[in-house]
């Protein structure tokens, strides 16, 4: 199955692979060093995996929100020969540059510090209207959760973004609709984002996140002043009994589980 | 000062200093020529000082150096996190701009007043504030936060040096009176007041005064300040600001550590509101003890 990409390419066979890969080794790096987060981290992985492997350029900037899911990005820079197996092993122990929420001031594609969520928007705005100031080209993107969008700071930033055009500016969403202690839905009846993005002038599509010919496509063509990609998602994908559930955002990989887990990933590179 | 600090920043502009502007929708009727030299350069970012802080930061990561500006307590409570997160630990070339120091909003009410604004920021990272004393001071202020690469705070207040005194250049630490009471250190503005009540004091009263305007002050004490305060004996600081996380407790752990520490040590600094009534500038410096008259009495420098 293989379908346009952005950058002239497909998606191809191969790139199943290479997400097949992605995902056993976010596994085996939580399972191995027993850190939670293992479930919003297996919900975006497949979209940040695309990212770096089908659409980031080396003028273009990412930054990750939902700081939470740090796991996702090392393997998704790893995946994409950014990051070292070496560097992986570190992840979480002492010494390391691999916290469990980024640390800036080390590598150039974790540009900043990032887990106390509502902060990346306002980032990604400030980086936009940069480039927009300067003339200079490159395109930002950002990932947030989707619980995030009931920090305030969320909206300051998408209005600011709407009313300054910042069509170089593209926010994905993370919508495995479950937060810290429960659905969104029923913390804060936020299960709707869509029309509310669509309410402060941003550009919505809504896909599923773990279709990366889908992400591709969202993302393509003139953005609008920002475009938004909606990614519904299932927290915890491929954690057998425990897809879609809270546990997985809290329980460490148990051996069984770990392994389990792996199968449901499939074959591949 | 905060039309000096207005001329000043246009000068920057229109000399071609690069940088954006960002406003918390603040500035009508002062900031328009800054606007107008900036062009798109000059951003109202509404009324949104998270946003505003983490702009900055986006703009500065990015290369372009920004200043945010909004009354004070909006920038460093309101928007505390954007700016420990997003400037501090990436140590960004953002200024950050708090008009209305200490009590300078007077009667317009206590969510107004900065009273904890460089104890809280010089705790971060790399952060170090300004608090320029006179209207004279801003360009030379500008200049250096202009060249500075890391984080800083501006604190603006009101000009309130004495008339018809020779000003001297601005430096972190300056003497503003030779006498022969006891040394007094005063944070920003308020050496005015304490300046002008100086003047006419006899010299054997006369406090030697001193103007603090950057912090953390340790690494830009003067050894002039340092002789003075031995040879008094007796060393006073007077801030707008309360006492934790204030430059008083500061200035005495340097003083202690340096094995250098005076005889006598007093601090006046802000203790809040003890009437629960709001009034001018000048009734809460009354009311704190930090009017002139309160300070040099309780210092033995009145007659």
């Amino acid at each position: 199955m293989a379908s346009p990409d952005p950058l002239g390419g497909v998606v191809s066979v191969d790139f199943e692979n290479v997400l097949r890969s992605a995902r056993r080794r976010l596994l085996k790096m939580h399972y191995e060093s027993q850190v939670c987060h293992l479930g919003g981290n297996l919900s975006c992985l497949d979209a940040l995996v695309t990212l770096q492997h089908r659409t980031l350029t080396k003028d273009d900037v990412f930054i990750l929100s939902k700081g939470h899911s740090a796991g996702a990005l090392y393997v998704a820079l790893w995946s994409a020969g950014k990051l070292s197996e070496d560097d992986l092993k570190t992840f979480h122990q002492d010494g390391t540059r691999l916290a469990g929420h980024p640390a800036s001031g080390w590598h150039p594609d974790i540009r900043f510090s990032t887990g106390s969520l509502g902060h990346g928007p306002g980032l990604a705005a400030g980086t936009a209207l940069s480039r927009k100031l300067s003339g200079r080209s490159g395109r930002i993107f950002c990932l947030t959760s989707d619980g995030e969008w009931q920090e305030g700071s969320c909206w300051e930033a998408l209005t600011f973004a709407a009313h300054r055009g910042l069509d170089n500016l593209c926010l994905l969403v993370d919508q495995n609709g479950l937060q810290g202690f429960g659905s969104t839905e029923e913390v804060a009846s936020t299960a709707d984002l869509e029309p509310r993005f669509r309410a402060f002038h941003a550009g919505v599509r809504t896909v599923d996140g773990h279709d990366p010919d889908a992400l591709l496509a969202a993302l393509d063509g003139s953005w609008e002043a920002p475009r938004i990609v909606v990614l519904r998602t299932v927290k915890g994908r491929f954690l057998p009994g425990l897809e879609g559930r809270m546990e997985s955002h809290y329980l460490p990989l148990k051996a069984d589980g770990y392994e389990a887990a792996v199968k449901a990933c499939g074959e591949g590179l | 000062m905060r039309d000096a600090f207005r001329d000043g920043m246009t000068a920057l502009a229109r000399g071609g200093v690069p940088f954006v502007f960002l406003t918390g929708d603040l500035g009508f009727g002062a900031l328009e020529p800054l606007r107008d030299a900036l062009g798109p350069r000059f951003i109202n970012a509404g009324i949104s000082e998270q946003n505003l802080v983490s702009v900055a930061a986006g703009l500065a990561a990015d290369g372009t150096d920004a200043w945010a500006y909004s009354i004070a307590p909006f920038l460093y409570a309101r928007a505390l996190e954007q700016v420990r997160n997003d400037v501090c630990f990436h140590g960004l070339p953002v200024r950050l701009v708090g008009n209305g120091g200490g009590f300078s909003y007077g009667s317009m009410g206590p969510t107004h007043h900065a009273l904890e604004d460089y104890g809280i920021l010089t705790a971060l990272k790399g952060m170090r504030a300004y608090v320029p004393a006179f209207n004279e001071d801003l360009a030379a202020v500008l200049a250096a936060l202009t060249a500075r690469r890391g984080p800083a705070y501006l604190r603006l207040g009101r000009g309130e040096a004495p008339k018809g005194v020779p000003m001297p250049d601005y430096a972190p630490w300056r003497r503003l009176v030779s006498g022969d009471g006891p040394t007094l250190a005063v944070v920003g503005p308020l050496a005015g007041t304490l300046w002008s009540a100086s003047l006419n004091l006899p010299q054997n009263r006369r406090p030697r005064l001193w103007v603090c305007a950057e912090l953390p002050l340790a690494d830009t004490l003067p050894e002039a300040f340092l002789e003075d305060v031995e040879s008094s004996g007796t060393l006073a600081l007077v801030e707008e600001h309360v006492a934790q996380g204030g430059a008083g407790p500061a200035l005495a752990a340097e003083l202690l550590q340096r094995g250098r520490a005076p005889r006598i040590f007093r601090h006046f600094a802000v203790r809040g509101y003890p009437s629960g009534r709001v009034g001018s500038q000048a009734f809460h410096r009354r009311e704190n003890g930090l009017d002139a008259p309160s300070v040099l009495a309780a210092l033995g420098c009145l007659p």
